[in-house]
């Protein structure tokens, strides 16, 4: 029994937490990654994207409550998030037309083009938060929980609960959808194969006909799709703020690198990878201890290796690790 | 030097901005933005060695300035003499074990002669132990020196000396953490390296937040000491009295405003010097050496130059220069706060002077920081009239036309924005670009 209480409690305090952050994170990566391998560039204002992704997605949800239109328990985010997404790829697109076509026609240096997204990152956060305004915005509605911990308490007859709260599910569900779909477009269709050959080598995919227009055109939907779900996703989850997402752009690079640059699996995985060590390694292990051990032997403290509030700094501590170890990642990049 | 004229009809621009904000707005804040932008304009001529000259892309400003910051609390704060006794010397020394424990790692990883897989298992191993025994001796000291009188030290306090002194420490402490990172990161290709920086500096940072016994954290350290007289000792003043009476400004505002100009005159002592100190070094063979470096490594290589050593140095150089910068700030602002320190605010505005004022060209950086603080400040008044210039015709009750008012302040990064797209596309030199030699 003390042994279930200790899966119990790592699963709700680790496995499903971390489940969601990281398909956020993924999500998010798998964006850059698309950017860097087809663009060639480190896109500073993909967290941006996804900041202006949510509060497109934020304020439907204000119009649609307005109307009265609802989803029943899932939130009503989800339902309007097509359209959010239709928004956030014409976004991305006239971003693309104005500011980055100059430079790639140019063939600039990828720093060149990082420091104009630098210059894009800071034209959106203004934007975002002159539309929306800087504080925190809460859009969640419908039923709270999948799962409660009372129910789950009362089901099973542990001490310990396990609660699945409906945004972690939906997280989930629809990163699976869509990371599935993702992949069958790069792998299976025509246009996702030339996007693969254009990446692959560019002088040869011209010459054998692809068209460049098509495929950035193709990038930039592709990228404002994994960004606004990403970010409406982590919105719904957390809160929204604009404030989050510039933060937010550490970590989800930490996870395209620690993944390998250019490798969408990569990408997924390194969401994961940083997701849960961020969990394991600012996770308390009391508990677990008292569960798994006799009473005697477990230390004082609270068995923690870094307190709580580094847990965003674990991800740089992984980054800066996997730059000096194993800079390609664990996937060798440049393959999508 | 290109066009003198032109840099100083630049320049002067500037100082005709600042006076009409001190005759429209109020001198203090036309001084206080000054000061401001002298230290903006020392932190862009650290960026400007690094980038503009050495093509190192660094986006650790934020950590270097946070460092000088702290170098201010260690060395101008009166030590907590309790904190000492109780354990400052434990936690002093679990450190240092770990930093040796390191040392060693890295000692044993170039001497030992096996294959990588056991090299990486023996380093993780020493390291994993010796993080796990500082925290045995460093735990229970922490807490207890966390727990003097927690709402006034609760740390272990600095060293009572002069202020000013935290300048060059606070150089020197850059310089020595500029050192490690370059060290561990300067291999790594230019966007990888730029990332490596940004995450490096938001670890100082929570570093700085979170460890309560260095640097108080998220409590602040109030009340630093200030190499400059305060207003009231001023007020008591003879002369100053007799200042307020013949310029008719109150008593308070003309004792600010002197604090403020003897806080500008100090900073623009360092700005020379460390102005005329750049010029000199990148109008050496020095110089030469470290351009033909960014212009092409393979061919500066081949010429015997040891690209790495260079990078380490210039990058080092660059950094101590944002650390003085960092310890003028927080001297500046009388408090240290980690809590402030933001990537925005420092890592890319900064970036964002160098661009505009010109990367490669020491004056260029200089206008760059003052341009941009200046807007930087003056961006939210501008949007607010902006907005209400625009929106006269509607009717005050609109929602629409109060909504944009009450987040007019925010344009000030659509400005930015917008100011460093357009120099990028139409003038990637920047307004003075680099000297031709």
């Amino acid at each position: 029994m003390d042994f279930l209480n200790g899966i119990t409690l790592i699963a709700n305090y680790i496995i499903i937490p971390g489940l969601t952050y990281g398909s956020q994170l993924a999500l998010g990566a798998l964006g850059i990654t698309i950017i860097y391998t087809v663009l060639r560039f480190s896109n500073f204002a993909h967290g941006e994207f996804m900041s202006f992704g949510t509060m497109t997605s934020i304020l439907l949800t204000w119009l649609f409550s307005n109307l009265g239109i609802k989803l029943g328990i899932f939130p009503t985010a989800i339902l309007v998030l097509p359209i959010a997404i239709l928004i956030t790829i014409f976004y991305c697109l006239i971003i693309d037309k104005f500011v980055f076509k100059f430079y790639r026609q140019q063939k600039s240096k990828s720093v060149i083009t990082l420091i104009v997204s630098i210059g894009v990152m800071f034209f959106s956060g203004g934007l975002i938060r002159f539309i929306i305004g800087p504080g925190d915005k809460n859009f969640f509605d419908g039923e709270r929980f999948i799962l409660k911990a009372k129910t789950f308490k009362a089901l099973t007859g542990l001490n310990e609960g396990l609660a699945i709260k409906t945004t972690q599910g939906v997280t989930i569900i629809l990163t699976i959808l869509l990371v599935f779909l993702l992949f069958w477009f790069l792998n299976k269709t025509k246009t996702g194969k030339s996007m693969r050959a254009y990446s692959d080598n560019q002088e040869l995919a011209l010459l054998s006909g692809i068209n460049p227009e098509k495929v950035v055109l193709i990038t930039w939907i592709i990228t404002g799709t994994l960004a606004c779900v990403a970010g409406t996703l982590y919105g719904l989850d957390k809160s929204y703020k604009p404030f989050t997402y510039l933060h937010l752009v550490l970590p989800i690079f930490a996870a395209a690198i620690v993944g390998g640059v250019g490798n969408p699996v990569g990408a997924i995985i390194g969401g994961f990878v940083i997701a849960f060590s961020e969990l394991f390694i600012t996770f308390a292990y009391k508990k677990i201890f008292y569960y798994l051990l006799p009473y005697e032997i477990v230390p004082n403290g609270l068995l923690q290796i870094l307190s709580t509030d580094y847990k965003i700094a674990v991800s740089f501590i992984i980054l800066v690790l996997v730059l000096l170890i194993k800079p390609t990642g664990i996937y060798k990049g440049k393959v999508i | 030097m290109q066009n003198k004229n032109y840099i100083l009809q630049l320049f002067s621009c500037m100082f005709l901005m600042l006076l009409l904000v001190g005759f429209f707005q109020s001198w203090n804040l036309a001084l206080s933005i000054f000061n401001l932008c002298i230290i903006s304009a020392i932190m862009s001529l650290g960026i400007n060695i690094q980038w503009g000259n050495a093509g190192i892309v660094n986006f650790g400003v934020m950590g270097f300035a946070a460092l000088g910051g702290l170098a201010n609390v260690i060395i101008s704060m009166p030590p907590t003499l309790n904190a000492w006794e109780e354990g400052g010397i434990l936690i002093l020394s679990g450190i240092v074990t770990f930093i040796i424990s390191i040392f060693c790692s890295i000692y044993l990883w170039k001497k030992l002669n096996i294959d990588k897989k056991k090299k990486y298992v023996i380093t993780s191993i020493i390291i994993a132990t010796s993080y796990f025994l500082m925290r045995y001796i460093i735990d229970i000291p922490i807490l207890t020196i966390e727990s003097i009188e927690p709402a006034k030290t609760g740390y272990l306090g600095g060293f009572d000396l002069p202020v000013i002194i935290s300048w060059p420490i606070g150089g020197l402490l850059a310089a020595l953490t500029a050192y490690a990172i370059g060290k561990i990161a300067l291999g790594l290709r230019s966007d990888y390296l730029a990332i490596a920086t940004l995450g490096i500096s938001e670890i100082i940072i929570y570093v700085l937040k979170n460890e309560d016994w260095l640097s108080r954290g998220v409590k602040n350290v109030n009340g630093l000491p200030r190499p400059v007289p305060y207003e009231i000792e001023l007020q008591s003043k003879q002369w100053v009295i007799e200042i307020a009476q013949f310029t008719n400004v109150s008593l308070p505002e003309i004792s600010s405003i002197i604090v403020k100009l003897s806080y500008s005159f100090l900073f623009i002592i360092i700005l020379i010097g460390i102005l005329i100190l750049l010029e000199i070094a990148l109008k050496s063979p020095w110089g030469r050496m470290m351009r033909a470096i960014r212009d092409n490594e393979v061919s500066a290589n081949a010429m015997g130059k040891n690209i790495k050593k260079r990078h380490l140095q210039v990058f080092i150089i660059g950094s101590a220069i944002i650390g003085i910068a960092g310890a003028m700030l927080t001297t500046l602002d009388g408090q240290f706060t980690p809590v402030s320190y933001q990537p925005l605010r420092f890592t890319f505005l900064v970036w964002i002077m160098v661009i505009i004022g010109g990367s490669g060209n020491n004056f260029g950086s200089i206008i760059g920081g003052f341009i941009i603080w200046f807007f930087w400040i003056q961006a939210e008044p501008i949007g607010l009239w902006l907005i209400a210039f625009i929106t006269s015709y509607v009717s005050d009750s609109n929602l629409i036309k109060n909504h944009l008012l009450e987040n007019a302040a925010h344009m000030r990064l659509m400005f930015m924005g917008i100011i460093l797209l357009v120099t990028l596309r139409f003038a990637p030199k920047g307004l003075i670009p680099e000297v031709k030699r």
